[in-house]
């Protein structure tokens, strides 16, 4: 016993931020719920898009002319990654609110008693993850899709206008989308709470808005969190939503918000 | 070394730790005993800068926790509520703690060898048992090869050779000049390790001293009387701080008074005695003795 605990058995090392993501890394792909839900969220952007294609493939000689015109093939082929936000956002939920959960927080922040790199380590690396999957994801989609609506010479090609950034603009979203859900996870600190909460906001609170007067509507609604983010996804101009860099600009605004009022109740709540 | 001064810390307007003032030195096993819901556990979170006190501050080695820049190294800490995701296996849970001081997985590796997990140390760590729990807390103690040892109740749920196993643990790391601090509820647990006390009651300090001044200075003297004269006896043994219980038709336990007392004033009353017998305190006893109406919920 005295040998494991002789001072020489440890190396004295300070705690820096790349440690931290190394070991938030370590966290990530270590438990279970990562790999389930970023399967589900790949499978999804894949799938969907597939699924999708062939159903309008399959049917195109019904389709009337009208149908026909307003057919936008980009709307097939990021279908998927609308889907998998849920499993991202759940997984960004998570990622905090099992820490606290379990227990592990207290580890966490032994381990890390200034906190606030493991809020950054913990953004850092999931967006990187989000990112690094995502991105190929959507890119095979948007191939898959297209190629399959190709027999009816309604395909996209990657190189038509605002094509590419609408692809993988897809992938961006996804990623705001995980720390938007991970800083929401650090705020509520409970999964089940944090889960509504990003539910609320993404899915529940954009219909709601119908019930303001329709001017009101029309003014708010292009500044929603999700509706400023998908900004980035259209190929058409849309005079209902804002252009895309800003709605993206917006997006990415409200999940810094996030993320600092997460940083700001870390340092100061009790654990 | 943990030195705290003035340590207060109030959840809404209950009080759970109440102008607390020690040290904790190094070298030695100092246990820190206090009945259940006394505030040890919310002392120690404040220790490690997981609460922040409502007023007066505590320091490690010099410094507060949070401001060591590799704390893992300062303190080790086993806490009583788990700190383990359920879902992760003991080695990852280890080496996500190491990865953050830069501590090579070697090290890792020899501790779930050197607490007995290598059979489960890749199994979830929900699967544990509470004793498996409470050795994968002491390796995650030990990880930083820390100056100060901080564990809380850590003999809970252990079998007998693993309570064995701890006593010979926390009595080589204070032989190794660390300071080791130990809270348990368990009197008689911290009679077997512990070098200094420092006994807390409804977070007020109520005692900090030596083991063996302890039961010399907290404990009333405890006499055991066998008299067939019961009612005279009583009568005669009344005064301020004594307390006369019948333990069983004949026999009768004097708190708060010594044996010669006891005898001489049995004879000033001509009460016949057939025994007369003092009794030595355990440190239990003195325990109760010190948290009596430290309470919360006193059992009647």
């Amino acid at each position: 016993m005295s040998a494991i605990a002789a001072p020489a058995a440890a190396g004295r090392e300070r705690v820096t931020q790349l440690r931290v993501i190394v070991s938030e890394w370590t966290k990530l792909r270590s438990v279970r719920s990562t790999s389930w839900s970023l399967f589900a969220a790949t499978v999804l952007t894949i799938g969907f898009p597939i699924l999708a294609s062939a159903v309008i493939s399959a049917h195109w000689g019904q389709r009337s002319p009208g149908d026909r015109a307003h057919f936008n093939p980009i709307d097939p082929a990021l279908v998927g990654s609308q889907i998998a936000q849920l499993a991202i956002g759940v997984l960004g939920v998570l990622v905090m609110s099992a820490e606290y959960s379990t227990g592990m927080i207290r580890a966490s922040f032994t381990a890390v008693p200034k906190r606030l790199p493991v809020l950054w380590a913990k953004a850092i690396v999931f967006a990187a993850v989000t990112f690094a999957l995502m991105l190929p994801a959507v890119l095979i989609a948007f191939f898959a899709s297209q190629s399959i609506l190709s027999r009816h010479h309604v395909n996209l090609h990657f190189s038509d206008p605002h094509v590419a950034r609408a692809v993988i603009g897809a992938a961006l979203y996804l990623t705001v989308i995980a720390i938007f859900a991970l800083g929401l996870g650090a705020i509520v600190r409970n999964t089940a709470g944090g889960i509504a909460a990003f539910a609320a906001i993404l899915f529940v609170i954009p219909p709601l808005m119908n019930v303001l007067p329709t001017s009101w509507n029309n003014a708010a609604s292009p500044y929603l969190p999700g509706n400023a983010g998908r900004a980035l996804l259209a190929v058409r101009p849309d005079s209902s939503s804002l252009a895309p860099w800003t709605g993206f600009g917006v997006f990415c605004a409200y999940a810094a918000g996030a993320l600092v009022v997460a940083a700001i109740l870390l340092v100061r709540r009790d654990t | 070394m943990i030195e705290a001064r003035d340590l207060t810390k109030d959840y809404g307007d209950k009080r759970a730790v109440d102008g607390l003032s020690f040290d904790v030195r190094p070298g030695i096993v100092t246990g820190f005993l206090g009945p259940n819901g006394s505030g040890k556990s919310t002392t120690m979170r404040l220790i490690l800068g997981l609460d922040r006190p409502t007023k007066g501050h505590v320091t490690v080695n010099g410094k507060p926790y949070r401001e060591h820049p590799a704390p893992l190294h300062e303190v080790g800490a086993l806490l009583e509520a788990r700190s383990v995701h359920t879902g992760r296996s003991a080695r990852n849970h280890l080496l996500a703690l190491a990865q953050t001081h830069g501590i090579p997985k070697k090290r890792v590796d020899e501790l779930i060898d050197h607490v007995g997990l290598h059979e489960v140390a890749r199994k979830r760590a929900g699967k544990f048992s509470l004793g498996m729990g409470q050795r994968l807390g002491i390796a995650t103690a030990l990880l930083g090869d820390p100056h100060t040892v901080m564990l809380d109740e850590p003999v809970n749920g252990l079998d007998p050779e693993g309570i064995q196993w701890i006593r010979t643990l926390l009595k080589g790391l204070a032989a190794e000049g660390r300071t080791v601090f130990v809270s348990s509820h368990l009197m008689s647990e911290m009679a077997l390790t512990a070098d200094h006390l420092i006994v807390i009651g409804r977070g007020r300090l109520i005692a900090d001293a030596s083991v063996t001044d302890f039961l010399a200075g907290a404990s009333k003297p405890l006499v055991h009387v066998r008299s067939p004269q019961g009612e005279a006896l009583r009568e005669a043994l009344q005064g301020p701080d004594v307390t006369v219980t019948v333990v069983e038709p004949g026999l009768f336990e004097v708190l708060g008074l010594t044996a010669a007392q006891v005898g001489e004033a049995a004879a000033a009353h001509g009460i016949v005695l057939h025994e007369l017998s003092p009794h030595q305190a355990s440190l239990e006893e003195a325990f109760m003795d010190l948290t009596r109406g430290e309470l919360e919920f006193a059992a009647t």
